[in-house]
């Protein structure tokens, strides 16, 4: 009996502190997405906790107008689109290549790949190398460098070892070569894996900034994290609201309507939607991946 | 009949073609499979590996590596003796211990807590949840956190404030002491709740008889948590600590900038200034390039260094090692 009351006192108390650390992993999240619907004159009086006071779409449409921020915004779409597609490519191909052992030469390129995991030339001569390959100021600065990632082509290698052997070898009777087995066979039963490491890929082409802000200088080429940092960091407002498609009457209204602070976490949101309607929904086959990834290391 | 001798001919038309990719496909086209990604990583790996070597010369950006004067190990002297480096060093392993100390055993924590959640939907929600940080950029992150410790409408200072712990709102990211703190904490917000899934997975694999001889024995949940799921998790977690030991000279690089905006708030310098950043701070804003590279190569060696020591102690101890 006195174990009973132990473990039901025992599992109020996980319970209520699993509550609490989940509620804080949301607040800030639920806080910045209220202020970004409130009124910013309301908002300055603060006490904004996780429900806008007086609702507004204001600072919404001031970010929206703003070509700006569009830009960033189609730059980060097709950025993190061709980014992931090439990356699981390459990377796909390079894990199946390695996972036969046919291949000759198999545990040196395994080597050759392994060792970049731990060993690398570091910021400034990625960065010389970076210029003098003329990428500076290119699209694809962002994409090239992250197209390889040994890790998930670790996962990938895992994967592809544990597929059942037999429908290979029948493919190969009829006379499949490897490229015809790859994207007839394998990508298809690999649909888990590939949605694990798309997702891991996409979540990192869409957050990242810094390549974007060391290696691009046109502001016309920079992703939206990049813009936001440099929005966070100098605090314009007016900025914002200049390249807004507006005649001066209107913008007068408006800028007296709107704070750099509601213009922020409006822009922040924008930022972040995308990829948090999709990461839900992957869950389950995320948690799969990450461990494969561990087993193997 | 006739069709019988068609079959057989198709048939011994196929075994030529078999024969014929065994032989000559095969391995050429596995090679041309890998291709892009080994020279992918060639270029962007490897290349600036070579590149190093602008740390022993006096490199100037347009004019490449072949005209650069060699000089040796100037820029490691003058490293060690430049009078930043030794309150950079201690930053980093500072920085880095704390890390050690707090970030490592917080996913251990939420994970056996989770295990603990026996409703699966309920379970389920709280896992998502505690993801939602790792899906965010540090940028978002860092507008939360200049949002949360703002001195105007900050919730930390109206908390405060409210409780009557403080009668003035503070400015928080103007004090260096704090800094450390602040940083730590928006690591645990930002890293719990993805670092748990390696280890509720190997919770996952705990044989379920080690937990009916438990009841038998009359130990309660938390006793169970205590005595056979937290020792059934060791081999996950010591494979982490090595990992992690590593890396203990990358005390993470994207929250230390953004928290600083980009080391312009000089105030912080003082406390948040560690070899990454100084190697950013020297090299692609000074344009000390040479300079710079000796500082990240001095790193990279420490943290070989380190990652051999951590794998012989887990061989030691006579736990999975890495390699």
């Amino acid at each position: 009996m006195k174990r009973a009351k132990d473990d039901l006192i025992f599992e109020i108390i996980v319970t209520i502190l699993l509550l609490i650390f989940t509620a804080t992993m949301l607040y800030p999240f639920l806080n910045s997405l209220a202020i970004s619907f409130n009124e910013a004159n309301d908002t300055a009086r603060g006490g904004i906790s996780i429900f806008p006071r007086k609702f507004t779409l204001l600072n919404y449409q001031v970010v929206l107008a703003n070509a700006e921020i569009y830009r960033a915004f189609a730059i980060s779409v097709i950025r993190t689109f061709i980014g992931t597609l090439l990356s699981v490519l390459v990377t796909a191909m390079l894990a199946y290549g390695l996972s036969k052992k046919e291949l000759k030469g198999q545990k040196i390129f395994m080597g050759f790949c392994v060792v970049t995991m731990y060993f690398n030339g570091g910021l400034i001569p990625t960065y010389v190398v970076i210029k003098s390959l003329n990428l500076l100021n290119t699209f694809w600065v962002m994409i090239l460098p992250l197209t390889v990632n040994v890790f998930n082509m670790i996962i990938f290698k895992a994967f592809f070892e544990n597929l059942p052997k037999s429908i290979e070898e029948s493919a190969k009777v009829d006379g499949a070569g490897y490229f015809t087995i790859f994207t007839r066979i394998v990508v298809p039963t690999s649909k888990p894996v590939l949605a694990t490491i798309s997702l891991f890929v996409a979540v990192v082409h869409w957050n990242s900034w810094f390549d974007a802000s060391i290696y691009i200088t046109n502001k016309n080429l920079l992703p939206i994290q990049t813009v936001l940092q440099k929005i966070i960091n100098s605090n314009v407002m007016n900025d914002q609201l200049s390249k807004m498609n507006a005649n001066a009457a209107e913008m007068m209204r408006i800028s007296s309507q709107v704070s750099t602070e509601s213009l922020l976490m409006a822009t922040m949101m924008v930022a972040t939607i995308p990829i948090l309607m999709i990461y839900p929904f992957l869950q389950k086959y995320f948690a799969k991946g990450v461990l494969l990834g561990s087993v193997k290391e | 009949m006739k069709l019988n001798q068609k079959d057989i001919e198709v048939n011994i038309i196929n075994m030529n073609y078999v024969k014929n990719t065994k032989k000559k496909i095969k391995v050429p086209e596995l090679h041309i499979m890998i291709m892009p990604g080994i020279i992918l990583l060639f270029i962007f790996v490897y290349v600036p590996m070579w590149g190093i070597i602008i740390a022993f010369q006096d490199y100037k950006l347009h004019k490449g590596f072949s005209q650069a004067e060699w000089v040796g190990m100037k820029h490691f002297i003058s490293l060690f003796t430049d009078r930043a480096f030794p309150r950079v060093l201690l930053n980093t392993l500072v920085i880095s211990l704390k890390r050690l100390f707090f970030l490592f055993p917080t996913p251990i924590i939420l994970a056996l807590m989770l295990n603990e959640i026996k409703v699966k939907k309920f379970k389920s929600v709280l896992q998502t949840i505690s993801y939602l940080p790792h899906f965010i950029s540090w940028v978002i992150a860092a507008g939360f956190i200049f949002s949360f410790l703002a001195v105007d409408g900050g919730d930390l200072n109206g908390v405060m404030m409210w409780m009557g712990i403080i009668d003035e709102p503070l400015n928080f990211l103007s004090r260096p002491d704090w800094f450390h703190t602040i940083l730590i904490s928006s690591n645990i917000w930002k890293t719990t709740g993805f670092g748990a899934i390696v280890y509720l997975a190997a919770i996952a694999g705990v044989d379920p008889a080690l937990y009916e001889a438990a009841q038998m024995d009359g130990l309660n949940r938390f006793k169970q948590t205590i005595h056979i799921t937290l020792p059934s998790i060791v081999p996950v977690i010591i494979v982490y600590l090595i990992l992690t030991l590593a890396s203990i000279l990358t005390v993470g690089f994207e929250d230390i900038l953004l928290l600083t905006k980009q080391m312009n708030n000089a105030i912080l310098r003082s406390k948040a200034d560690v070899i990454d950043t100084y190697v950013f701070r020297m090299g692609l804003s000074m344009g000390r390039y040479s300079y710079a590279t000796a500082a990240g190569l001095f790193k990279g060696l420490v943290s070989v260094v380190l990652l051999w020591l951590g794998n012989r102690m887990a061989k030691a101890l006579g736990r999975n090692s890495l390699w």
